[in-house]
């Protein structure tokens, strides 16, 4: 039991340690209100705030749509609207898919983007995203819909309520704290991907101004910046970890938080 | 065999479960605006009987049926009836009860909304209404708008019981409603059931033989998948025509 709580508490203290120890010194409010200036990646002036940007314009509306699909795919999975043997395919694709590496859903769009004729761009990287997030959030939802007791399912139906309005109603109601933790997963898993934006989202220093311009994100500046041979530069990439960090613990706090509001109404 | 109006009737029910043949060649007749008791052992079937009148029971795994169900006259399986008509016409209350995932109002409020386009005014008023004849209103007025999951298992079952009276059914089926709560809940339940006989038809499935000399007015006894003996709780209660029905409610088998 002790060894268990030294790796995992070590590892964490280990990690946020060394990236707050290596970046504290560039984090500045300029770091996260500007643009990168020409000299930026030389070690000159201004911020990462195109890369801040770019991860939520393209890790949000991925999951959003991630969400509404997956909602409707988890939903259809139940007894009430499939065949069990339908659904037992249909999630063993998702297992597959869900272990299916971030590269590869990159260079699969890429390769339709090149078939259409679009460069790289936020709407690239937001469907690349949402595949990457898909199956993530349909398994975790689809696991906390199936735990909704029959009980309550009859006793919507013998309201005289439809399919629909059982599972929309009331079966997405009862599984919804499951649900919020299934989606903000995936929202985190998508924030943090490097590899399936690389190809389609590409890399600007420009805050995108339409769908169909290439944008920065947090990680593909961490990884440009650490490329850097000038190690202020590379202190930088320290810095930018820290606040895509940040951002992700704010989403688990927040998961929590409402995962606590969301269970009140669920019957046990 | 009874002289009141016949609400539902059926004719050769067979169920299977899986390979299980659960219920055989079941042949009942329920009277409108009685209560019917349907009592036997565990696992002799009275459930899923109960579930076949609302097809409920189609939304399980692996289930076969045949035969008729009939009520007012009309074969539930025939495929002009919109199941959700069916459910709707039949009230249920569960051995535990399940209120909606949302709050005591919306509880009520849910079936009224699905139903009917409803004014707020009125439909407060329809919600009271439920909420008053379940006899749960005083308890709950002050906090409407709290998680019905808040409630102890007594209230949700009379909110369970609001509930169905919203959507304005001629029929409830009870499907051991009392055995999960505590002995002065279970009494509150029963009295309910007693006044609700008056304008609806009650059946009730327990395996309190008590209960069903309580408040039954006719009694069908099932004993593994088949029906034994049915007939006014008198008759069957005191003067029981089949040796199996005597050793029952003398309590030699259970």
């Amino acid at each position: 039991m002790i060894s268990s709580l030294i790796i995992v508490i070590g590892s964490l203290v280990i990690i946020v340690g060394l990236i707050v120890f290596n970046g504290a010194s560039s984090i500045s409010l300029e770091m996260i209100t500007q643009t990168p200036s020409g000299g930026y990646y030389l070690g000159k002036g201004g911020g990462i705030l195109n890369a801040i940007l770019g991860s939520l314009f393209l890790a949000l509306p991925a999951t959003a749509f991630a969400y509404l699909i997956g909602l409707g795919i988890a939903l259809f999975l139940q007894r009430d609207f499939s065949h069990p043997k339908i659904s037992i395919f249909i999630r063993l694709s998702l297992d597959i898919l869900w272990g299916i590496p971030s590269i590869i859903y990159g260079i699969f769009c890429l390769m339709i983007m090149m078939l259409l004729g679009i460069g790289t761009s936020l709407i690239a990287g937001i469907v690349a995203l949402t595949l990457l997030e898909l199956p993530i959030i349909t398994r975790y939802m689809d696991e906390s819909i199936k735990m909704v007791p029959h009980g309550l399912k009859e006793g919507a139906y013998s309201l005289g309520s439809t399919r629909f309005e059982t599972a929309l109603k009331v079966v997405r109601k009862q599984a919804a704290p499951g649900i919020m933790a299934g989606v903000l997963l995936g929202l985190g898993r998508g924030i943090g991907d490097a590899a399936s934006i690389l190809f389609t989202a590409g890399f600007s220093d420009n805050i995108p101004e339409s769908i169909f311009d290439s944008t920065a994100s947090l990680p593909t500046m961490i990884y440009h910046l650490y490329s850097s041979p000038i190690p202020l530069v590379r202190e930088r990439a320290y810095a930018a970890a820290f606040i895509l960090l940040l951002i992700v613990f704010s989403i688990s706090i927040l998961s929590r938080y409402l995962s606590r509001k969301l269970t009140k109404h669920v019957i046990v | 065999m009874f002289n009141e109006s016949v609400k539902i009737e059926t004719s050769n029910l067979n169920v299977y479960y899986h390979k299980n043949h659960v219920l055989r060649d079941i042949n009942v007749r329920i009277p409108a605006k009685k209560l019917t008791a349907i009592i036997g052992p565990s696992g002799c079937g009275k459930t899923t009987l109960l579930k076949t009148f609302n097809r409920l029971l189609e939304i399980r795994d692996n289930v076969k049926i045949s035969g008729e169900v009939i009520v007012d006259g009309e074969n539930i399986f025939s495929s002009k009836k919109d199941v959700s008509d069916i459910r709707k016409n039949m009230g249920l209350l569960s051995q535990k009860p399940y209120p909606l995932p949302m709050s005591i109002y919306d509880n009520v409020a849910y079936g009224l909304k699905i139903h009917n386009h409803i004014k707020s005014e009125e439909l407060y008023e329809r919600v009271k209404h439920c909420l008053d004849e379940a006899g749960i209103w005083k308890e709950v007025k002050d906090r409407l708008h709290d998680p019905a999951s808040g409630l102890s298992l007594g209230q949700q079952q009379r909110l369970c019981l609001a509930r169905a009276l919203s959507v304005e059914p001629e029929i409830f089926l009870c499907d051991e409603p009392t055995s999960a709560l505590d002995p002065i809940a279970a009494q509150q339940i029963e009295r309910l059931l007693d006044k609700l006989k008056n304008n609806f038809t009650v059946i009730l499935v327990t395996h309190t033989l008590r209960q069903a000399k309580r408040l039954a007015d006719y009694v069908i006894f099932l004993y593994f998948g088949k029906v034994v003996e049915q007939g006014s709780a008198d008759e069957l209660f005191n003067n029981p025509r089949n040796s199996e029905t005597k050793a029952y409610v003398e309590g030699d088998i259970s």
